[in-house]
């Protein structure tokens, strides 16, 4: 159904070619909304509906971007589209938007985005472009939900909001259990992501032999 | 002994190329070299320096200068319970039967946390170098150690043993194994525990083992206190212990911390083999009892801790045991000469500032080791510069 090129657009990101655990980047925002998993769930659809959206537009008007101003005109088109993502999470999600704050408006400067752009949108066509933002967006994500679900399950023995580790379980109520403090500061987030790239590459090099 | 040796070499046939248990070699490895002088030595001629002591021996010698302070903490666990639970009321009242009592009690207290650290510990190890077909290292040896008389005596086991876990792999396997660690590896597990389980690590009910151990004893007597002097500090109250109360270690505190006659006996049997550098030692306890002495004539008049005297901040907490044990960790510590001096110096400092500057970390020991630990490579870097520079200077070198 879809040709080759097509497929390694959209799924490479997604494991050979993933922005956080390979190409090393949009850690900072990576470390910032994994506490728990909804923030992190938003955030990674947030980011992959604009990574797309850019791509898009910025593929379809790459012939008459004056080179010398491509990087206002990029930032141009991704502050627009965050801004409209952000409006919308405050009237529809409100609580979830608090909780990211200004990371919401930073995604302007992740360097997905501005990646994505002079990488690959700047030289391609709209619907690579697409696939291409989808396939990014969304390899972001699937790091930022592995991390937040390990930080969220350990940290607050939760899960977006559910308790799942019994009540019953704790220190406080007559158990032996305690959260891990340790999973709630951004230290350990780095450490899992570093954990997810170790896996990662462990399980690559696996399969390259 | 000769009988043995021959047994054990035949029962090691099968470890080698094409043996039966050739996969599990550096099993046996790790036990040959413990029991005996390696086969595979460098042959007696060219330059080699011939010294009986490998890294093994070096550690066992760790290992026992730490045999007084695990003694002496095993019959403070006890001694601190029996007052809790009201059997005991002064020193003076010792006697035989209560002193065996109190040191069986702390002895059952104290050995699960040993069993955990190395049972966990060394199976990380063991399955490490399996996997990267290396010879098991033998650092966890005196990090074993260490971490049982670090902790509280009420932490949970499983708490350590995740703590271990994590210390291991994390600030020593993936830095390549012994001998590579940035880190000091006991005291990462210790602030593991500390940030991540703060409960069971700080407050004043942590530092007496307050429940019953294997079904021994248990139930505090009403309103009993069991803080450590640096916690009351913290917490705002004057330190109900003497100068000689915490030198003699009978106070609540971390298993091996509390006696400073332990931990010179430690340090005494460390300097003279030259395991621990002096330079390091005293160091630290120079620039310790300096920056306290300045808080005690400029710092704020209402701080306790500022105002605590400075003899008694080295004798406090982890101060000693650190400064000793910790510090002078061959590996994480600076390695020139005259780094050792400003490492250490810094080292001292920086507890006491943390001590009575942020009451939140009322023993500052551990971080400030932590810290100097990733600053050391650049004192030494530092340090060779400015030699070179000047050895350059003196020749006429641009």
């Amino acid at each position: 159904m879809l040709s080759q090129k097509t497929k390694d657009t959209l799924l490479g990101p997604l494991n050979a070619n993933n922005p956080v655990v390979v190409q090393i980047l949009g850690i900072c925002s990576a470390l910032a909304v994994t506490v728990q998993l909804k923030p992190a769930l938003v955030m990674g659809i947030a980011v992959t509906i604009i990574v797309a959206m850019s791509n898009v537009i910025v593929s379809l008007i790459r012939n008459t971007i004056p080179m010398r101003v491509r990087i206002i005109v990029q930032l141009v088109v991704v502050a627009a589209l965050v801004t409209l993502v952000s409006e919308v999470l405050k009237a529809f999600a409100y609580d979830v938007a608090m909780q990211l704050s200004v990371y919401l408006g930073l995604i302007i400067t992740n360097c997905i985005l501005m990646g994505r752009l002079e990488a690959f949108a700047m030289t391609n066509k709209p619907w690579d472009s697409f696939l291409d933002g989808l396939g990014n967006g969304l390899g972001y994500a699937i790091i930022l939900v592995i991390v937040a679900l390990i930080r969220e399950l350990f940290g607050a023995g939760q899960l977006l909001g559910i308790q799942i580790i019994p009540e019953s379980w704790y220190a406080a109520n007559g158990g032996w259990y305690e959260n891990c403090g340790m999973m709630l500061m951004p230290a350990m987030a780095l450490i899992l992501v570093g954990c997810v790239i170790w896996a990662h590459r462990a399980y690559n090099d696996k399969e390259g032999k | 002994m000769n009988k043995f040796y021959q047994i054990w070499k035949k029962f090691g046939k099968n470890f080698q190329e094409g043996g039966k248990m050739a996969k599990l070699s550096s099993f046996y490895d790790a036990f040959d070299t413990f029991l005996f002088t390696p086969d595979a030595t460098a042959k007696r001629n060219g330059s080699h320096i011939h010294d009986g002591r490998d890294s093994k021996r070096t550690m066992i010698l760790v290992v026992i200068a730490l045999i007084p302070a695990l003694l002496f903490g095993m019959f403070n666990v006890g001694y601190q319970h029996l007052l809790a639970t009201g059997q005991l009321a002064a020193i003076s009242e010792l006697t035989c039967t209560l002193f065996w009592k109190a040191f069986g009690f702390g002895a059952l207290a104290v050995l699960p946390y040993l069993i955990v650290a190395y049972v966990v510990g060394l199976g990380i190890e063991f399955t490490v170098a399996q996997i990267k077909h290396e010879e098991v290292a033998e650092g966890f040896l005196v990090t074993g150690f260490i971490i049982p008389l670090i902790v509280p005596i009420n932490t949970p086991l499983w708490q350590v043993a995740i703590a271990v876990a994590f210390a291991v792999i994390f600030a020593k396997e993936v830095f390549g194994g012994t001998g590579y660690n940035i880190f000091n590896v006991a005291l990462i597990t210790r602030a593991f525990l500390f940030f991540a389980y703060p409960s069971s690590m700080t407050g004043d009910k942590m530092f007496v083992r307050d429940g019953a151990t294997w079904g021994w004893d248990g139930g505090l007597v009403e309103g009993y206190t069991c803080a450590t002097p640096l916690t009351q500090m913290a917490t705002g109250t004057p330190v109900s212990q003497s100068f000689w109360d915490m030198v003699n270690g009978l106070v609540p505190g971390s298993v091996g911390e509390t006696c400073i006659w332990a931990i010179a006996l430690g340090a005494i049997l460390l300097i003279c083999t030259g395991v621990a550098s002096w330079k390091t030692m005293l160091s630290v306890f120079v620039g310790g009892a300096l920056t306290a002495f300045l808080f005690n004539k400029f710092g704020a008049e209402n701080n306790l801790v500022a105002q605590y005297p400075w003899y008694m901040h080295l004798v406090s907490g982890g101060f000693a045991f650190g400064a000793v044990f910790m510090a002078t960790d061959p590996v994480t510590s600076a390695r020139t000469e005259c780094g050792k001096w400003i490492y250490g110096l810094l080292i001292g400092m920086i507890a006491i500032v943390v001590r009575v500057l942020n009451p939140g970390y009322p023993e500052g020991m551990m971080l400030a080791i932590l810290l100097m630990n990733a600053f050391a490579p650049l004192i030494d870097w530092c340090v060779v510069q400015v030699n070179i520079n000047k050895r350059a200077k003196r020749g006429g070198v641009q």
